[in-house]
């Protein structure tokens, strides 16, 4: 029988914007220990960054004080995401993909993050239970790794 | 702290700002606040310059689409130069080169404000 690599790391920081190049180094050096490298990890991380920011601004709306709960794990060839907050809670699904061209009339820009993070990873999961946490997960599978 | 910097120079009617680090959430409003004050100053013709930006996220892409309408009800424009692969491609996926000139050399973006005088 084969043997399987499995680890998980956890990262709790505050929901301060200047924690966001934290979270991507955090993100990085896990991804460098389960051998995964190059555009691969740089596509996760910005889904990461996307996520995050999305909670500060939106769940937490700015306010610095907000707790995020960043979980990795890889196993069976899936790195998969979970980040946790406790803040306002957020329906996906009324989020319409971005439209370039009516953000120019507009001049405001919403739902790029949520699109990004879609495009980039495999699955992108949403699970909130109001007055209580949301919590995201964001997977990628790997089919040639360790 | 996000490493992030900008350094903007005029070059006769055109003025460059150069990107150089991360550009997220963070950093996003000190680009603000670059467009901000050219835009002050009545100077419309802007080049950006990616050569040394190393990261973007939305939070930095947003800071174009803020300020795009604004600078060409001016006649003027901005118009992005030497970005890396992996920036361009996050450009790419939303649909930005459609909205924005994306040149290989910051010469070739200043000629072609030049061009239109």
């Amino acid at each position: 029988m084969k043997t399987r690599k499995s680890k998980i790391k956890r990262l709790i920081v505050k929901s301060r914007t200047d924690n966001l190049s934290s979270i991507r180094n955090f993100i990085r050096e896990f991804a460098e220990e389960i051998g995964i490298a190059g555009n691969e990890v740089g596509n996760i991380i910005l889904a990461v960054d996307e996520a995050c920011t999305n909670i500060i601004k939106h769940a937490y709306k700015s306010h610095p004080e907000g707790q995020i709960i960043i979980k990795l794990k890889y196993s069976d060839k899936k790195f998969t995401i979970l980040i946790k907050d406790y803040g306002i809670s957020f329906k996906p699904e009324q989020i319409p993909d971005p439209d370039l061209q009516k953000y120019y009339r507009q001049r405001k820009v919403g739902g790029l993050g949520l699109y990004l993070m879609r495009s980039l990873m495999d699955e992108v999961e949403y699970v909130s239970v109001p007055g209580k946490y949301n919590q995201v997960s964001l997977s990628k599978k790997f089919i040639s790794n360790p | 702290m996000a490493d992030f910097s900008t350094t903007v120079k005029d070059i006769g009617d055109v003025s460059v700002i150069y990107l150089n680090g991360f550009l997220d959430a963070h950093t996003a409003p000190m680009l603000e606040n670059n467009f901000s004050e050219l835009i002050n100053k009545n100077r419309y013709s802007i080049v950006v310059n990616f050569e040394e930006l190393a990261y973007i996220s939305s939070a930095g892409l947003g800071v174009f689409m803020a300020f795009i309408e604004k600078v060409r009800e001016n006649n003027g424009d901005i118009k992005l130069t030497t970005m890396n692969d992996k920036v361009y491609n996050i450009f790419d996926l939303l649909g930005f080169p459609l909205l924005y000139e994306i040149y290989k050399s910051e010469d070739e973006a200043i000629n072609k404000f030049k061009s239109l005088k």
